[in-house]
C-alpha cells in the first residue's frame, strides 16, 4: 500500500490549499486582533492564544492574492513554525484529507516568483487540484519593514 | 538512560565542577593549606578523569591524571601551592573545559592531547616533591586535628615511594573498575590511596558527603523554557481570575465570592513562587571573577585583592545573562586600568595590593552593583582635554561641564574605541559596548571617581525584564506600552494652552519644558496610524504629551490618551516582527488583548530625536553655573541675607513655588515640604549662609505659624531636587553679566554686576554641601519592588 499523509485543507480566493496535518496545532475562529503599525503588511497582528501571543500572517497578502474581500472573517490556523506557533488567516476551513503520495507533482514550470517558493506542489484530488503550503517559507519575512521615514 | 544522556550529564555537571575548581584554586591561593578546598579541587579532577576513562575520553583523561597526581601531592602537604602551580593547575582546568566543549560538538575529546601542559604539570610536582619535602612537617602542623595527620603519616610515604614514578601509578588507576573509583571518590578528602588505613576518620566525612548528598537531591534541574510556560500560564490565571473577580463582584451569591476571593490568594501567591523561580542570586555570575582578576591582575603584574558583597541579591535569569558581560568587562579594566602598579601604589602610601570591591543591593525596586577600585581614579583634566581634541565636545560645552559629566565621557563611543585616549585618559575600552547593553535591558551606568583614590562604577538595573511597570496609552485607537524607566513627566495641555503652548521650530513642533524646548514626536504620525493632523488639534484640543527620556536626551511624546499605569507581563516579539525597531515586545492587557510595548530608543530614533552618535546629548546639559563671559544670559534675582542682592543662572531652576506655612515640616532638623509626591528638603539660604559655628546655635524649629508664606526656588542638582527658601523673590532679568569680582564669603561663586547693581551669585552645589541635604530622589519605578516580593 502506498504511503499516505493527512493534510488540513483551506481555502483562499476560491483555491484549495493544504498543509500537512502533523504540522498544524488548531484551527480557531476569528480573534481579536492588534494591529502592529510599521510591520510588513503580510503581518496583519498579533492575537492572543491562552497567554501566547502569536503573530498573524494574511495568506493572501502572502501568495500575492487578491485581498479578503472586507466583511468576510478570516479564520485561524495556529501551524507550529521553528520560531513557535503563527496564525495563518485562511477564508474558510475544508476537510482534513488523506492522500497518497502517487496524487503529487511538482508545480508547474510556469509558475513563477516568490509564490512558487512556498508551493511544494500539487496534488490532484478528485475534483480539484489542492496547493501543498511550505509552512516554514509562508511564515518566514523576506521582505522587510517598510523603509523608515524621518519625520522631518 | 542512553549513552549520549550520560555524556551529557557528565558534561553539565563538569561545567558545574570546572567553574568551582577555578575559585578554588583562586581562593588556594591564597591560602593554601586550606585543606577543604584541596580535597574538593581533588575530588572535582578525580571524578572527572573517572568518568571520562568510563565514558572512553582518553585524552581527557590523561591530562586530568597528570592534573590528579600533581593534585594528590599538594593534598598531602607534599607540596605547597605557588602562582606557578596555581598557573599550571588553572591552565589544566582549561585544557578540561576545551576538551568538554570538543566533546559537546563532536561526541570525540578532540586531536591534542596537550603534550606541553602535561609535561609541565608532571615537571612541577616532581621538582617540587624534591624541593619542598624538607619543609614538609611545617606545613603539617597546621593541620589542626591530630587524628588525621597521624593517619596520614603512612599514606604519605607510600605516595612518596610511587614519587619517582607516577607513570607507573597510571595503569593501575586505570584499570581501577568504575564502581571503585566512585566509592573512592565519596570517601571524600582520604582518596583512594589512604582509605583502607583511616577507616575510623573516614567515618564522619562520609556522614558529611552524605548530608551534602541530601541536599543536592533537594534540587532538581529544570528547563528554562518549561519555567516560561509557567509563567505564561500563570499569566492567562491571573487573567482569567480578574475576570472572575469583576464577575463575582456583579452577582450577589457569597459562596461565588468565598471562592473567587480563595482563588484571588492562590493565584497572587502562585505568581509569586513562579516569579521566583527564574531568580537566580548575582554570586552565579560573580563567582568567575576571582579567576579573571586574578589572570588579569598577574597579566599586568598587579596584585589585587577581589571582595564582594551582597553576593545573594536575586536578580531574574535573563537579566543576570545580559549583564554578565559588562560586568566582566567592568571588572577588566578596573584591574588592567584603576588599580595602579604596586610600585606606584607604594609611592602613593597605599597597600602593595589593590582592593576591587564588587557591591549589589536593591534600591526601589532596582538592583544596584556597584564595581569599585581603589586605584588612580580619573583624571577629568585629561579626558576633558581628549575629549575636545578627539571633537567629542567642543571646548565651550567642555567649560561648562561638571566633573561627574566628565567622567561619564568615557562612555562616549568615540571615546573608547581609540588606543591613545585609553591610556591617556585610565580606561575606556569598549565602555560604550558596557553602556549600550545595560541599556538594552532598561538600565543606567554612572561614574564617580576621585583623583588618586579610586573609581566606582555604578549599574543600575531592573529586578526582572518579565515584569516591568508601564504607562499605558491610547493613539489611534489601540493600546501602546510605555516602560515607566524612560518617564520622566506627563503634560496635559489644555485647548486653550495649545496654541501659545506648541510652538513651531521651522516646523518641527517644541513645546517650553521650564524654560526648555523639549521636541515634540507625534505617535500617530510616527507609528503612521493616521493621516497629519494639525498638531495644535485633536482630543477634544486638548494634548497630552509623555515626556520621555532616551539616551540622555527628552522628548515629548504626543498620544492621545492617557490610561494608567500597571504591571505588564513583557513577552519578545517574533521574529515575523524583529525589523520592527519600534516596538520592544508585547504584552497581554487586563482584558485579553493584545498591546505593544514601544521601543522609548527605537522610536526616538526613528523620530531623528536621538542620532546614532549620541553627539546631541551633549547639549542637553545646560550650563551648571554660569556661561562664559559675554553671553547673555537670563538670571533670577533673590534678596540674599544681610539684604543682599543674589542671582541664580535661570537656567538651573526648574520652578518657583510658594508654600503656606503650614504645610512646612521637620525631618530630623532638616525642614521638609511635600511636593509633587516627594518630600522636598528645604534649605533656608539665611540658614546656611551662617557661619557654621553660628548655625549651630540657631534653632532649627518650624517658622510660626503666622507668618506668611515662604518663597521657594526648586532646583535639581545631579538628579536631586531641593527647595531653596529665599526672603524675597526679586526679578528675572537678561544680562552679560560680564564684570565680575571674586567672591566675599562662602557658597557664592563670585560677584557680578547685573542691571548696573552688584549681585552675588549662588554656588549652588557648595550651598548644597553646606546644608549636608540628604535629598530624596524621585523615583518612578517603586511600584516594581511589589512584584518582585
Amino acid at each position: 500500500m502506498a504511503q499516505t499523509s493527512q493534510f488540513c485543507t483551506f481555502y483562499l480566493d476560491k483555491l484549495l490549499f493544504g498543509v500537512e496535518l502533523k504540522g498544524v496545532q488548531e484551527v480557531i475562529r476569528s480573534l481579536d486582533m492588534t494591529k502592529v503599525p510599521l510591520a510588513p503588511a503580510v503581518v496583519s497582528g498579533l492575537i492572543n492564544l491562552r497567554g501566547q501571543i502569536v503573530t498573524a500572517v494574511d495568506l493572501r497578502r502572502r501568495l500575492e492574492l487578491e485581498p479578503r474581500p472586507s466583511g468576510m472573517l478570516a479564520m485561524n490556523v495556529v501551524v507550529r513554525s521553528d520560531d513557535g506557533a503563527v496564525s495563518l488567516l485562511v477564508d474558510e476551513i475544508g476537510d482534513v484529507v488523506e492522500v497518497e503520495e502517487t496524487t503529487f507533482e511538482s508545480p508547474p514550470e510556469t509558475l513563477r516568483g516568490s509564490v512558487r517558493t512556498m508551493i511544494l506542489g500539487i496534488h490532484k484530488l478528485n475534483d480539484r487540484l489542492m496547493h501543498v503550503l511550505d509552512i516554514e517559507k509562508a511564515c518566514q519575512m523576506t521582505e522587510v519593514a517598510e523603509t523608515p521615514v524621518t519625520s522631518r | 538512560m542512553s549513552d549520549s544522556d550520560i555524556v551529557q550529564d557528565f558534561l553539565a555537571e563538569s561545567y558545574e565542577n570546572l567553574d568551582r575548581l577555578d575559585r578554588e584554586l583562586v581562593g588556594l591561593e591564597k591560602n593554601p593549606h586550606d585543606r577543604d578546598a584541596l580535597g574538593s579541587v581533588f575530588r572535582t579532577i578525580h571524578t572527572i578523569k573517572g568518568t571520562c576513562g568510563f565514558l572512553g575520553f582518553n585524552k581527557l583523561e590523561k591530562v586530568a591524571h597528570v592534573g590528579e597526581n600533581l593534585l594528590t601531592r599538594l593534598r598531602d602537604g607534599q607540596l605547597t601551592l605557588n602562582p606557578e602551580l596555581t598557573t599550571a593547575l588553572l591552565g589544566m582546568v582549561d585544557a578540561v573545559r576545551q576538551m568538554l566543549k570538543e566533546i559537546q560538538a563532536t561526541g570525540q575529546d578532540g586531536a591534542i592531547d596537550y603534550p606541553e601542559l602535561r609535561e609541565t604539570l608532571t615537571r612541577l610536582q616532581q621538582v617540587e616533591a624534591s624541593a619542598v619535602k624538607p619543609a614538609e612537617s611545617p606545613v603539617h602542623q597546621e593541620a589542626p586535628p591530630p587524628a588525621p595527620e597521624e593517619v596520614m603519616a603512612p599514606a604519605k610515604s607510600e605516595d612518596i615511594a610511587l614519587s619517582p614514578a607516577p607513570v607507573a601509578e597510571k595503569p593501575a588507576r586505570k584499570k581501577a573498575p568504575k564502581a571503585a573509583t566512585l566509592q573512592a571518590t565519596q570517601r571524600g578528602m582520604g582518596g583512594p590511596s589512604a582509605e583502607p588505613k583511616h577507616g575510623d576518620i573516614a567515618a564522619p566525612q562520609q556522614s558529611v558527603e552524605a548530608r551534602t548528598h541530601d541536599k543536592a537531591a533537594e534540587t532538581i534541574r529544570v528547563g528554562v523554557n518549561l519555567l516560561d510556560k509557567l509563567m505564561t500560564q500563570v499569566g492567562e490565571l491571573v487573567l482569567a481570575r480578574n475576570q472572575l473577580l469583576q464577575i463575582s463582584n456583579t452577582v450577589e451569591d457569597a459562596s461565588l465570592q468565598a471562592v473567587s476571593q480563595r482563588l484571588n490568594l492562590i493565584a497572587t501567591e502562585l505568581q509569586e513562587e513562579v516569579m521566583k523561580t527564574r531568580m537566580q542570586p548575582i554570586g552565579n555570575i560573580w563567582s568567575q571573577f576571582p579567576r579573571t582578576v586574578r589572570d588579569v591582575a598577574l597579566g599586568c603584574g598587579k596584585e589585587v585583592g577581589i571582595e564582594m558583597e551582597g553576593k545573594e541579591t536575586e536578580l531574574d535569569k535573563t537579566i543576570i545573562e545580559a549583564i554578565k558581560d559588562p560586568l566582566t568587562h567592568l571588572v577588566r579594566n578596573s584591574v588592567d586600568h584603576g588599580i595602579e602598579l604596586p610600585e606606584v601604589r607604594e609611592k602613593a602610601g597605599k597597600d602593595r595590593s589593590g582592593r576591587l570591591i564588587l557591591r549589589a543591593f536593591h534600591e526601589s525596586g532596582q538592583v544596584n552593583i556597584e564595581i569599585s577600585d581603589d586605584g588612580a581614579g580619573l583624571n577629568g583634566e585629561r579626558i576633558r582635554k581628549k575629549a575636545v581634541e578627539r571633537g567629542v565636545i567642543t571646548a565651550e560645552q567642555a567649560a561648562r561641564m561638571t566633573e561627574r559629566e566628565m567622567f561619564n565621557l568615557i562612555f562616549l563611543p568615540g571615546f573608547s574605541t581609540a588606543e591613545k585616549v585609553t591610556n591617556v585618559s585610565g580606561r575606556g575600552v569598549g565602555m560604550d559596548v558596557v553602556k549600550t547593553n545595560v541599556e538594552k535591558i532598561g538600565g543606567t551606568v554612572d561614574v564617580r571617581s576621585t583623583m588618586g583614590q579610586g573609581t566606582t562604577v555604578r549599574v543600575k538595573i531592573p529586578l526582572t525584564l518579565a515584569i516591568i511597570p508601564a504607562l499605558v496609552v491610547t493613539c489611534g485607537g489601540d493600546r501602546y506600552a510605555i516602560p515607566q524607566v524612560s518617564l520622566l513627566e506627563l503634560v496635559r495641555l489644555e485647548a486653550d494652552e495649545v496654541a501659545k503652548g506648541i510652538e513651531l521650530v521651522h516646523g518641527a513642533p517644541v513645546y517650553r519644558l521650564r524654560g526648555r524646548l523639549l521636541p515634540l514626536v507625534y505617535l500617530n504620525r510616527e507609528l503612521r496610524l493616521a493621516p497629519d493632523v494639525n498638531p495644535a488639534t485633536g482630543n477634544n484640543g486638548a494634548v497630552n504629551i509623555v515626556v520621555l527620556q532616551a539616551d540622555e536626551r527628552q522628548f515629548g511624546l504626543v498620544v492621545d490618551q492617557i490610561n494608567d499605569t500597571e504591571e505588564i507581563v513583557v513577552k519578545p516579539l517574533r521574529k515575523q516582527l524583529k525589523t520592527v525597531k519600534t516596538f520592544a515586545g508585547s504584552s497581554i492587557m487586563g482584558d485579553g488583548k493584545v498591546a505593544l510595548i514601544l521601543d522609548v530608543l527605537g522610536l526616538a530614533q526613528r523620530a531623528s530625536v536621538v542620532t546614532e552618535t549620541r553627539d546631541r546629548a551633549m547639549t542637553e546639559k545646560a550650563p551648571e553655573a554660569a556661561g562664559t563671559a559675554g553671553e547673555k544670559q537670563t538670571f533670577l534675582l533673590f534678596a540674599g541675607p544681610g539684604d543682599s542682592r543674589m542671582a541664580i543662572p535661570l537656567s538651573t531652576l526648574a520652578r518657583l513655588e510658594e508654600f503656606p506655612v503650614a504645610q512646612v515640616e521637620m525631618s530630623g532638623t532638616q525642614w521638609v515640604t511635600q511636593y509633587r509626591g516627594q518630600i522636598l528638603p528645604l534649605i533656608r539660604l539665611n540658614v546656611a549662609m551662617e557661619e557654621r559655628r553660628n548655625r549651630l546655635r540657631t534653632p532649627q524649629a518650624l517658622p510660626a505659624l503666622d507668618s506668611g508664606p515662604i518663597q521657594v526656588l526648586v532646583l535639581n542638582h545631579e538628579g536631586r531636587s531641593f527647595g531653596l527658601v529665599v526672603e524675597r523673590i526679586l526679578d528675572i532679568i537678561e544680562d552679560r553679566a560680564d564684570v565680575r569680582s571674586a567672591a566675599t564669603r562662602a557658597s557664592v561663586l563670585y560677584s557680578v554686576v547685573i542691571a548696573d547693581r552688584v549681585t552675588e551669585l549662588l554656588d549652588i552645589p557648595a550651598i548644597l554641601r553646606s546644608a549636608e541635604v540628604i535629598a530624596t530622589r524621585p523615583h518612578l519605578a517603586t511600584r516594581s519592588a511589589e512584584v518582585a516580593n
